[in-house]
């Protein structure tokens, strides 16, 4: 990859990081820690993966991508407002009173497919769609973005199940592997390991990635599907508030947000001024 | 009905190919006839109401209509939050199907009960709610449903009901269909019970109390005008529906009349609020909630 387009992927995650901070201080909401550490993986996305269309979010041929984890909204929010969607100053009015974005994704705004906020929704609707492209012999694909919570609800286990029954090779599922949930640890809740041969086992096409290694998220989802006839399902090892040094890998920032002081001085770490 | 629904639909579907039946491991010795002859319009996702239920909508946000159907509560309750957030909220147009409501299950107990649907159903906003009272209604409101654009509950007898209607009926969404005209009492009913409510007139009828039957077989939206009409030109109203008295045709219907600011005689039949753990058939347990045709006579003499 040249160094430039890993200089864009970078500017813009960090932009994403940099409005999910100002938008969650403001709001005094929460989720920072969901937000930023898929921030990179949606800089990708929005630039090289998904083919959608600012002008035309409508487009039919359009690329799907489902954020089951909607508690992140706000980072898909961003990203949408950088590339142009909608105002960039509709961003200013996350959280508050009748403003334009929710504190979970919301399909109301033009860009988002799907809303969602309840864990474990995603999937099943990802596959209906799916199953709807291959029945219609269309060939955008269907991409879900997951956390660790949506592989503990029973109702992603039960797509999974039917996804690969039916070869949907048109569906990718991203999961934010962050191992951070609301209450703690992973390892401590539902421990998912050995995770990528669990979902092989289930008739998957498994990668395991760096989730913060643009890189390697861009050269892994240029190869879909992984194998024909397989759903694709990418384990994109992140960490939890990637971007903030002292609340990184942490519970805490799953439910929180910044003050004034802390604002400035994760924005100065973000090189934002 | 449920061979009049399944016939219906499948006339339907050989001429609308964006409908596809989404189930969840029910529906043998019925849905066969879908099944082969639109295999790739046909899924089965196995035992899982959730699935189900997320499948449907996403194939209805690509334009198709989804039918998600299976027993009692297993489309509704199982999968409530995909029925809300999924599709009520984004409006798809997904169709869910029960067979058997109420206690037409009767001996295979609680879990085969679906007594809380109505109410359940219609608190969602965009959901509409039919219960059709005989086959003809069953048959009618089948096309009603694919005609209609959104989320909508269909609640289905599984045996062959008796005719509430004789000759042929106009069947409109959120319209009630009178089976009987009266003059002192209307009998207002839901679903294949409102059959019970005819055979209750006619025993009022041979001591003198002229009663109206009207069948509601759209629950949501509710029919005001005729609940009105009924307040007004017969002086007192009793719904009759095969559900918890709390929330469902009666509490409906009570609204409506309370809103109106219509003080008039108003008695609610249905299961009390609890479960029916008594054992028995669908008959006999509904005789023994006051549903035989005197027990309904009963509560109207009451009432007045």
């Amino acid at each position: 990859m040249d160094g430039e387009k890993l200089e864009q992927y970078r500017n813009l995650a960090t932009r994403i990081r940099a409005h999910c901070l100002r938008m969650t201080h403001r709001g005094m909401s929460g989720h920072l820690g969901s937000m930023f550490s898929m921030a990179d993986m949606l800089a990708v996305l929005y630039t090289s993966i998904l083919k959608v269309d600012a002008k035309n979010p409508e487009w039919p041929d359009r690329d799907r991508f489902i954020l089951s984890k909607g508690h992140g909204g706000a980072a898909v929010f961003a990203v949408l407002a950088e590339k142009g969607f909608f105002p960039m100053e509709w961003l200013d009015t996350y959280y508050l009173d009748d403003g334009k974005l929710s504190g979970h994704i919301s399909h109301h705004v033009p860009g988002v497919e799907f809303s969602t906020g309840s864990l474990g929704h995603g999937l099943p609707v990802a596959v209906g769609m799916a199953l709807a492209a291959r029945k219609d012999d269309k060939h955008h694909r269907i991409f879900c973005m997951m956390s660790d919570g949506d592989c503990n609800e029973g109702s992603t286990w039960e797509a999974l199940m039917f996804a690969a029954q039916h070869n949907l090779d048109n569906i990718t599922v991203i999961v934010d592997y962050n191992r951070v949930q609301a209450l703690g640890k992973m390892a401590d809740v539902i421990e998912m390991e050995p995770f990528a041969p669990k979902l092989e086992l289930f008739g998957w096409a498994v990668r395991e990635i760096d989730g913060h290694d643009c890189e390697q998220v861009e050269d892994t989802l240029s190869e879909l599907p992984f194998e024909p006839g397989k759903p694709s399902w990418v384990l994109a090892r992140t960490v939890k508030c990637k971007g903030v040094s002292w609340l990184e890998d942490t519970v805490g920032s799953h439910y929180g947000c910044v003050n004034d002081e802390e604002l400035a001085r994760a924005l100065a770490e973000l090189g934002v001024s | 009905m449920r061979s009049a629904f399944n016939e219906e639909l499948l006339e339907i579907a050989r001429k609308d190919e964006r409908i596809f039946m989404v189930l969840a491991d029910i529906g043998y010795g019925e849905i066969e006839p879908f099944a082969e002859a639109f295999p790739d319009r046909f899924y089965n996702c196995g035992v899982a109401e959730q699935n189900m239920t997320g499948v449907a909508c996403g194939l209805a946000m690509e334009g198709k209509v989804s039918i998600t159907y299976s027993i009692a509560n297993f489309p509704t309750l199982r999968c409530l939050e995909q029925i809300r957030n999924d599709v009520c909220y984004h409006n798809q147009n997904v169709k869910i199907v029960i067979i058997g409501g109420g206690l037409a299950y009767g001996a295979l107990g609680v879990s085969h009960h679906s007594t809380e649907d109505i109410s359940i159903m219609r608190a969602l906003p965009d959901m509409v709610v039919c219960c059709p009272a005989d086959i003809k209604e069953a048959r009618a409101a089948t096309h009603a449903m694919i005609a209609h654009e959104g989320p909508f509950y269909y609640r289905c007898g599984y045996k062959q009901e008796p005719d509430v209607h004789a000759g042929v009926i106009d069947f409109q969404l959120g319209k009630a269909i009178q089976a009987r005209d009266g003059a002192d009492v209307t009998l207002i009913g839901t679903g294949t019970v409102t059959f019970r409510a005819l055979q209750a007139a006619e025993l009022l009828a041979a001591e003198g109390i002229s009663a109206r039957v009207v069948s509601m077989h759209t629950v949501k939206p509710i029919d005001r005008e005729a609940i009105i009409a009924a307040a007004e030109e017969t002086g007192g109203i009793v719904t009759v529906e095969e559900h918890t008295v709390c929330g469902g045709l009666g509490s409906a219907v009570a609204e409506v009349v309370a809103e109106a600011g219509l003080g008039i005689p108003f008695r609610m039949i249905g299961i009390p609020d609890t479960y029916v753990h008594i054992v028995g058939t669908h008959e006999w347990l509904l005789d023994y909630y006051g549903f035989s045709p005197e027990g309904i006579a009963a509560t109207v003499r009451e009432a007045l």
